[in-house]
């Protein structure tokens, strides 16, 4: 046998390793992009009718929000820290009060035949508004949603919704729609 | 003391650094697969507003993003310090918005085209009045799903 190969030097693999790592701390990012997801609703056609379905003034939860981040939610000026308690009253509507949404009898998969409330909450800014306190606004808004349908799913199947499997939380969702209305924005403020 | 003080020959024995790659290289493959690829330079201010109830992106190949806010320090001298969009890696109008979306829309495959989602990059001091003429012009391109993308934090102060 010919003279044994000499070994060759791996002591600079780690410095090449090392390299290829502060390459890659460098050009990638770590952050998931994660937040509010929102639908929103189609442009109308051009030459289409304005529909003018009138909606009982019960129904609708109506929050303002003016050009100094100020809050107005059903007519009074609220703060933004009793929304989400306030809005999960008017979801839930649970001594079914005159002024709350009313509810009508609907069959769903799982509750069978249950009165429903079918309340819409309309959320209107002005171009002044700050992104922070509409986000902040948004926010309460679905929480107050989630909040009411995780109560309704530990009631119903002793589970958390997250937890349900998908048809049962599909339940759930029809039970108490997830309807945030935004009207056509205007501009009082200034900018 | 003697315990210490030994001077035996030719000092301690060296450690052996074989391993150290293989330590390195499981780092690397872990950035490797836990993170994204940088896409855009940001050329905005940043400032993301805060919220309890996020959902995560599913999938980054459907999401394009709109980036609002002040320019940069650096650039505040160019542009001023008004808001502006960033599309890519330039400064838009309202108006190329639906340019984007399209162009956006093309890229992607056409089963997946429905699925697109816009995700809003929006700085909190923003006024309401340039994200409402963004969302006026996603209407209009029929971009309908969109993400406000926010920071998830347990409770808002």
């Amino acid at each position: 046998m010919a003279r044994k190969v000499s070994e060759v030097n791996a002591s600079s693999v780690a410095d090449i390793a090392f390299l290829l790592l502060i390459f890659f701390l460098v050009a990638t990012t770590m952050d998931v992009d994660s937040g509010l997801s929102r639908k929103l609703p189609p442009m109308p056609e051009p030459g289409a009718q304005e529909d003018d379905k009138q909606i009982k003034e019960r129904n609708v939860f109506v929050v303002l929000i003016n050009a100094n981040d100020q809050l107005m939610v059903e007519g009074k000026p609220m703060d933004v820290h009793n929304l989400r308690k306030e809005a999960k009253e008017f979801i839930v509507n649970p001594s079914n009060k005159e002024e709350l949404p009313e509810k009508s009898l609907r069959e769903i998969d799982y509750f069978g035949e249950v009165m429903a409330p079918k309340g819409i909450i309309s959320l209107m800014n002005d171009r002044g508004t700050s992104y922070g306190i509409y986000i902040k606004v948004q926010n309460e808004l679905i929480a107050a949603y989630n909040e009411v349908r995780d109560e309704t799913a530990m009631r119903e199947f002793g589970k958390h919704y997250e937890k349900l499997p998908e048809d049962k939380q599909d339940a759930v969702k029809e039970y108490y729609p997830q309807i945030i209305s935004e009207a056509e924005p205007k501009n009082i403020g200034g900018n | 003391m003697a315990k210490f003080g030994r001077k035996g020959k030719g000092g301690l024995p060296e450690v052996s650094t074989a391993s150290l790659p293989d330590i390195i290289f499981m780092l690397l493959f872990f950035f490797m697969v836990s993170t994204t690829m940088r896409e855009t330079t940001i050329m905005v201010q940043q400032r993301l507003p805060k919220a309890t109830e996020v959902k995560k992106m599913e999938r980054k190949s459907l999401v394009s993003s709109i980036s609002i806010g002040s320019p940069i320090l650096a650039l505040q001298g160019m542009y001023g310090s008004e808001p502006r969009i960033q599309l890519n890696d330039s400064y838009s109008k309202v108006a190329d918005i639906r340019d984007y979306i399209t162009a956006e829309r093309e890229n992607m495959d056409e089963r997946e085209r429905p699925l697109m989602t816009v995700s809003l990059r929006v700085d909190n001091k923003t006024k309401m009045g340039i994200v409402i003429d963004v969302k006026q012009e996603l209407r209009k391109a029929s971009a309908l799903k969109i993400n406000y993308s926010t920071r998830k934090v347990e409770v808002i102060d």
